[in-house]
């Protein structure tokens, strides 16, 4: 592949996305202080020892977010990973399958869609134990849905394509053709997709984190930190607009990688990139 | 049988009915049958064992689920929203005053958001690929990838807090006049109508860019007509359809989006009912809610099919 022809754009936005999960990776070394000390006073000005100030109870604004960024990555990317699993494996088995698997698979999708994610995870966020585990399966299970919709029509196409065709001649299983056939084929669009549903999954976990039904104490993402910090804005104190600018920093530049891949892919139509 | 047109629409409705119904099944289930047991979950690990017995009984967690479901179902068609855990009020009352607060912000927003999206749709659609097109959905990209309260606390910091233009929170009373109530309610609306703006300009300008592409649109240039005429008698007759699309699927998204700006700015809508209750953990409150939610949301994306069926003329004209 030629650097050179990666836009300015692409690159930015990559460079940038980098940058985040090294901060992810590396929290503990790269915080100044614990997630939880408080050093100081409450909403205290930026200084040269505090380079964003402190928050509502006194603690480093940079190092709560360091900590924040590595708790919203880590559940956006967990939820991500689920819901493309189940959503691509289900896709691909309804597309090759066909009949009435397919079809119940694809009633219950639409019905689970038929309500609004956000309100339908409300509803189960209120019966179920407020932890990461719980909210990492319902935002995987409820974005799988969308996953399911573009594998399956994406798996369609290719079912009826000569190679599917005779790996079927020869005897091979439906795990063989959604696995060795199908997926490889399919992985392109997919990729594409891949960020769109991890952007989302940022924004739905700041939503709800902000709302205060995502992440809970003391465990924080940024979400959590806009809602920390929100009762500053009547005081003339902008200690919550910084996380929630850094979300925007984050999803921004995935959307720029996201959007070159969707480009490139729909570019080919289909050619090996 | 009738006209085909009204078929096809008797037989939308009957489908959004079956969705609506299937819907309100999801969301009970969504609440009941999950894995352990509701009662010990809404009051915690701590509590004690005649406590749970309680509200087990409060609830009616004796009965089998499916009794439970259509008890539910019978008391919504009569009206009954049943009644509030955490202060034992009717759900009803405070339901209906919080939704028509909803209602006159998700309406405002909408009256904002549906004219401006679709004249600077038809802007970047004059000026494709060039640069007020290419700065449209630039902004556009962006205003996706923000979350809703970076949008509302930038306004409320810099507009209410630092200029002192609007109120920071929006809590609007019975005793306000129109022009107070909208002053009250001017950061939210522009809140919304931002968040929505962007998705719909572009899909508008995707709709009309699409009709102005067929051949007819070409024919009808070649025949020397005037371009306010062929906007007139063949573009916008075939863009209707699309574009009221577009603007259904966006309202239902402003449905959604009203809850969590109406959290920002303490508006006492519908959303922030619900939020509110998801965290005392009051399931019929919770339930009550999002049914209503998802009630709008159906039958908004419902209108927008019927929509497409009635604009379309090869339907309406049958051979």
């Amino acid at each position: 592949m030629n650097l050179r022809r990666i836009p300015l754009s692409a690159i930015v936005g990559m460079l940038v996305s980098f940058g985040f999960l090294f901060v992810a990776i590396f929290a503990p070394l790269l915080a100044p202080y614990e997630l939880g000390q408080s050093i100081g006073d409450v909403w205290e000005g930026a200084s040269d020892k505090l380079p964003l100030g402190t928050d509502n109870l006194g603690r480093d604004l940079v190092s709560r977010m360091i900590y924040a960024t590595r708790t919203t990555i880590f559940i956006a990317g967990a939820a991500t990973f689920i819901s493309f699993s189940l959503g691509s494996i289900l896709g691909f088995t309804a597309a090759v399958k066909g009949g009435w698997l397919d079809m119940i698979l694809s009633r219950a999708v639409d019905l689970l869609m038929s309500i609004p994610t956000l309100i339908f995870a409300l509803v189960v966020l209120a019966v179920l134990p407020a932890n990461i585990i719980t909210l990492i399966l319902v935002m995987g299970i409820l974005d799988s849905t969308r996953v399911y919709r573009l594998s399956r029509a994406v798996a369609v196409d290719i079912n009826v394509m000569d190679y599917v065709e005779a790996a079927r001649l020869r005897g091979e299983g439906t795990s063989w053709i959604v696995f060795r056939e199908i997926l490889p084929n399919a992985l392109s669009p997919l990729v594409a997709e891949l960020g769109l549903r991890f952007i989302f999954a940022i924004l739905f976990l700041s939503s709800l984190s902000f709302l205060g039904l995502g992440v809970q104490l003391p465990d924080i993402d940024l979400g959590g930190m806009v809602k920390e910090n929100k009762e500053g804005i009547i005081f003339h104190i902008p200690a919550a607009l910084i996380p929630a600018f850094v979300i925007s920093i984050l999803t921004i530049s995935v959307n720029l990688v996201a959007d070159w891949i969707l480009n490139r892919t729909s570019d080919l139509k289909g050619g090996r990139g | 049988m009738g006209h085909p047109i009204l078929n096809l629409v008797a037989q939308r409705i009957a489908l959004g009915l079956l969705l609506l119904f299937l819907a309100s099944g999801l969301i009970f289930i969504g609440t009941q049958i999950l894995p352990g047991d509701v009662a010990q979950s809404i009051l915690g690990q701590s509590a004690t064992p005649e406590a749970v017995a309680n509200l087990r009984k409060e609830l009616g967690l004796n009965d089998p689920a499916y009794v439970r479901y259509f008890k539910w179902l019978a008391g919504l068609l009569q009206g009954d929203l049943g009644t509030a855990l955490s202060n034992g009020k009717p759900i009803g009352e405070a339901v209906s005053y919080r939704f028509s607060n909803t209602i006159f912000l998700a309406s405002w927003a909408a009256l904002f958001s549906v004219p401006l999206a679709v004249i600077l749709g038809l802007f970047a659609v004059q000026y494709k690929n060039r640069w007020p097109d290419k700065l449209i959905s630039g902004v556009t990209l962006a205003s996706i990838s923000l979350p809703e309260f970076f949008i509302g606390y930038l306004l409320m910091f810099y507009v209410a807090v630092i200029l002192g233009w609007f109120p920071s929170v929006s809590i609007p009373n019975e005793s306000m006049s129109l022009l107070e109530k909208l002053d009250t309610i001017a950061l939210p609306v522009t809140v919304l109508v931002l968040v929505v703006l962007a998705h719909m300009m572009r899909m508008t300008r995707a709709a009309i860019l699409n009709v102005m592409q067929s051949a007819y649109i070409e024919t009808a240039e070649l025949k020397g007509l005037s371009p306010f005429t062929v906007i007139r008698k063949h573009a916008f007759p075939n863009a209707i359809a699309p574009i009221v699309n577009v603007i259904m699927i966006n309202l239902a998204y402003l449905v959604v989006g009203v809850i969590i700006v109406e959290s920002i700015f303490v508006y006492p809508g519908l959303g922030q009912y619900l939020v509110d209750h998801v965290s005392k953990r009051d399931v019929p409150v919770v339930q009550a809610c999002a049914l209503i939610f998802a009630s709008v949301y159906i039958t908004l994306n419902i209108i927008a099919d019927l929509v497409s069926i009635i604009a379309n003329p090869r339907l309406r004209h049958p051979k």
